[in-house]
């Protein structure tokens, strides 16, 4: 491995001091938006050459601390201390040229732009007055190399895949004068072997005395490589822990604040007919290949895989939203193989997409037109093509106070209530209509706990009534907890049907990664 | 209002000063009524003509055919895209219109309704053919609204004037003038009279349907649209169907009032229809707008152009005003989000 030359003037000293002063302190940080206050009097401190984590559930804060490490967002109240010295970081741009780089997790590249471009973008190789393209491409592909990341300089961003991207991401960040990294859940689209690669950079940078944020959700990751824990919990600092000494359970019950079993609720299952079979499924683009499962009324079934598995495009084209090329769907004794999403909806299967603002919601509208959006073809909502706005008004009220939305205010735009509360409007949905099987996909993402143990009760509410669920989830104790069976895919195909005492973490993730890698 | 942002998350206590009511009514109402405030006060200083129930008649009739068009712009700028063809779409509803009706009336002279009925009739097919291809290149086969419309506005251009070689069309039933273009129905100018059956029913559609609510979803979010159920294809179709058969009628009104038919008419529709809307705080990505304030946005327009015509303004230098009072709405549209972000509801 070259040395790609992390060793600055600064990081060579500060080697010497590590267990003394901090690398970087911020100390009694708080920060309001417009509204909220997403981190109040937090202190954090990164020593030189650690890594160290950031751990609490999402709109824990995580995100805001590290916008305002790397300077894209400015403390409203709390100092920053750096290298000894109290700093404002005023930009990004200030932040980069003390050394500090991120690596976030909504992408940064400019995805007509191919990768060299991106790399030097802002920073531009340049030899009397013009654009050095040759020194850039060469430039670009000794630290790809160095990186060890299999990827062209001169590629276009958006013709890579996710993984690739990331690593484009990850390469932007690791250039030389690095003082401080962050990392946003860098391993969320890599591969193992891409991990392993990060990890053993991340190895080396830290042994050069640079230090480390890391966010993750990752127990493993969290083993493998922090060296100390800070848990933020609504926007509040909760603790900073010993990573050798700290338990998971500790740790989950620090980050929400209660106890696994006060989260999620016991369901009484009792599973009736077969409600929807799905035989040797397979999709056009081979994200799913070949795949049998069954769902029965009065059970809840889990779906869970890493991203990109497969678990969500199987639920979908169910929905008719994925073209299929083999197997076929029975829904309610029915042959539905290849219907549209409509003929679905008014046979009583309703997908809940894991996405709200990009598919779930219409944002800029308001809630009671969000709810009523499935369902305005009903008789409870028109009468000979004219709609009954009260009556629409009057149950899409009763269903927001079922669902405890906070304000209850359902003339109120969507984008204008908390990420909590977007996601009770979504599930709101699948109310106003007779459903006979829920589809549930990622159901919690971006909640506070509070929600969640709402959601996960409104969800066991509906399969102790007699419905069928499927949850598809990347969280894996969501699945754990809530699934009454759990099918467990990995790069598109089956890969077990757990049942029972059979649902234990180990056994899950036995199955998501591949058994000739592992 | 006020009430509302104290009782939430317990803000700081607004100041309830003149200036707070003033943001306030920016925010709810957008820059429109500061626009036409201003626009009457500067008019009736300018012009003693100005204020007087004549003359403010004299201004909605003129109006009225760029309030129809308005409103049909109103349905593509509300599923996220725009029509650049409703110009084209007046000029050849005329041009198709005003033939068919003369050779009708030529062939049997003495069936004076049905020869008016066929020329109508044929005008809004016209329009309503390109809507229609419009709506199947932008819904159908993912064509961008921009170069669908832009290009089916110079089909349709070079079409009419291919059928007219440039020339007016002449020899439609005097009645046709007599009755849509100078006459009166309920006592009311027959355009006026139309424009307001026209503007009831698009209104009933928009707020009291399921395709107006599918409109707004769609423009708003059209996976969402079309995960909760709704063809969104369709939606997209019709929309710019409606807006091709509005602008349709607008142009047999208009053909009307000229008595002639005109490939040349219409020109200027496209920019002033959607700075009516623009002004009127329809949103430029879909999914918001309301129907009542794009015909108070383009009566704004009409009086401006009312105003300035009294005040002996050059009409080159109207078109300059126009233009520069299309920017100033989307200026101040910006900084009404940015003073609604401040303000939290």
């Amino acid at each position: 491995m070259t040395n790609v030359g992390y060793s600055s003037h600064e990081t060579l000293s500060t080697t010497g001091l590590v267990e003394s002063a901090p690398l970087l302190e911020m100390n009694n940080i708080s920060k309001r938006f417009p509204g909220v206050l997403a981190l109040d009097d937090v202190s954090f401190n990164l020593k030189a050459g650690e890594v160290h984590v950031l751990f609490g559930e999402n709109g824990a804060g995580k995100s805001t601390m590290i916008s305002m490490i790397a300077g894209v967002y400015q403390p409203t109240e709390g100092t920053v201390v750096f290298q000894g010295k109290e700093t404002h970081l005023q930009s990004v741009h200030h932040a980069r040229s003390l050394g500090i780089s991120a690596v976030f997790q909504e992408f940064s590249l400019v995805e007509q732009l191919t990768v060299e471009q991106n790399l030097f973008l802002g920073n531009e190789q340049m030899s009397y007055g013009f654009l050095s393209r040759k020194a850039a491409h060469a430039e670009a592909k000794r630290m790809l190399d160095d990186l060890g990341f299999p990827l062209k300089p001169g590629q276009k961003v958006a013709y890579l895949s996710r993984a690739e991207q990331q690593m484009v991401e990850i390469a932007k960040a690791f250039r030389s004068d690095l003082s401080v990294l962050i990392l946003d859940e860098p391993t969320a689209s890599l591969t193992e072997r891409e991990t392993d690669r990060l990890f053993e950079l991340v190895e080396q940078v830290k042994a050069q005395g640079v230090g480390i944020v890391y966010i993750t959700h990752r127990m493993a990751e969290i083993k493998r490589i922090a060296d100390r824990i800070t848990v933020l919990r609504d926007g509040c600092f909760i603790d900073t822990v010993d990573a050798k000494t700290a338990t998971e359970d500790q740790l989950v019950s620090l980050m929400t604040g209660r106890s696994i079993d006060q989260i999620f609720p016991k369901i009484n299952f009792t599973p009736g007919r077969e409600i929807l079979s799905i035989h040797n499924l397979s999709t056009a683009d081979e994200r799913v290949k070949d795949v049998s499962i069954h769902v029965r009324r009065g059970e809840i079934v889990g779906v869970a895989g890493l991203v990109g598995a497969g678990k969500s495009k199987l639920l979908r084209s169910c929905f008719g939203l994925e073209n299929i090329t083999e197997g076929s769907i029975v829904f309610d004794d029915e042959d539905v193989t290849g219907y549209s999403t409509r003929e679905m909806l008014d046979r009583g299967f309703f997908y809940n997409p894991p996405d709200r603002r990009n598919e779930g919601l219409v944002m800029i509208r308001s809630c009671r037109e969000n709810i009523s959006l499935p369902s305005l073809h009903l008789p409870a909502f028109q009468k000979a093509e004219i709609l009954k706005r009260r009556s629409e008004a009057k149950t899409t009220q009763e269903i927001a106070a079922a669902l405890q939305l906070h304000p209850l205010k359902i003339e109120r735009v969507v984008d204008h209530f908390s990420g909590g509360n977007q996601q009770k409007v979504l599930l709101s949905k699948c109310l106003t209509r007779d459903v006979k099987l829920y589809v549930f996909d990622e159901p919690t993402v971006g909640v506070d706990v509070g929600t969640r143990v709402e959601i996960y009760k409104f969800i066991a509410k509906l399969c102790e009534q007699g419905a069928a669920v499927v949850v598809v989830s990347s969280d894996l104790p969501e699945v754990l907890h809530l699934s009454h069976r759990l099918y467990v895919m990995q790069r598109g195909k089956l890969q077990a049907e757990l049942s029972g005492d059979e649902i234990t973490q180990e056994n899950v993730l036995r199955n998501f990664f591949d058994k000739e890698a592992a | 209002m006020s009430v509302k942002s104290n009782s939430e998350q317990g803000a700081i206590s607004p100041m309830r000063t003149p200036l707070y009511f003033l943001k306030m009514m920016f925010v709810r109402l957008g820059v429109l009524p500061f626009l036409l405030f201003i626009a009457v006060i500067v008019f009736t200083m300018t012009s003693d003509n100005f204020l007087t129930g004549r003359n403010l008649l004299n201004v909605v009739r003129q109006s009225s055919y760029l309030t129809l068009v308005a409103v049909g712009q109103m349905f593509a700028l509300l599923t996220g895209g725009f029509d650049l063809s409703v110009g084209t779409i007046i000029a050849l509803t005329s041009v198709v219109g005003a033939t068919a009706m003369a050779a009708a009336s030529a062939a049997m002279p003495d069936s004076i309704g049905l020869a008016i009925t066929i020329g109508v009739l044929a005008g809004l097919a016209a329009g309503a053919i390109i809507g229609s291809i419009n709506g199947i290149g932008v819904a159908m086969l993912g064509v961008s609204p921009f170069m669908m419309t832009l290009g089916m506005s110079s089909v349709g251009f070079g079409v009419a004037l291919y059928m007219t070689g440039g020339t007016p069309v002449y020899g439609m039933p005097v009645q046709f003038a007599d009755i849509f273009g100078f006459g009166h129905l309920f006592g009311m100018p027959a355009p006026v009279f139309v424009g307001i059956i026209l503007i009831l029913t698009l209104y009933i559609v928009l707020n009291w349907t399921r395709l107006g609510r599918y409109f707004y979803a769609v423009g708003g979010n059209i996976k969402a649209a079309g995960l909760s159920g709704i063809n969104t294809r369709l939606t997209l179709f019709l929309a710019y169907l409606f807006c091709g058969l509005v602008a349709s009628i607008s142009g047999i009104l208009l053909t009307a009032r000229l008595d002639t038919g005109e490939a040349n008419i219409g020109t200027s529709m496209p920019l002033e229809s959607i700075a009516a809307c623009v002004i009127a705080g329809v949103s430029l990505r879909g999914g918001i707008g309301r129907l009542e304030n794009v015909v108070l946005g383009a009566l704004f327009i009409g009086l401006v152009q009312n105003g300035m015509n009294l005040a002996r303004i050059e009409s080159y230098l109207q078109i300059v005003v126009i233009g520069a009072l299309l920017i100033i709405a989307v200026i101040a549209d910006q900084a009404r989000l940015r003073v609604m972000a401040n303000m939290q509801d």
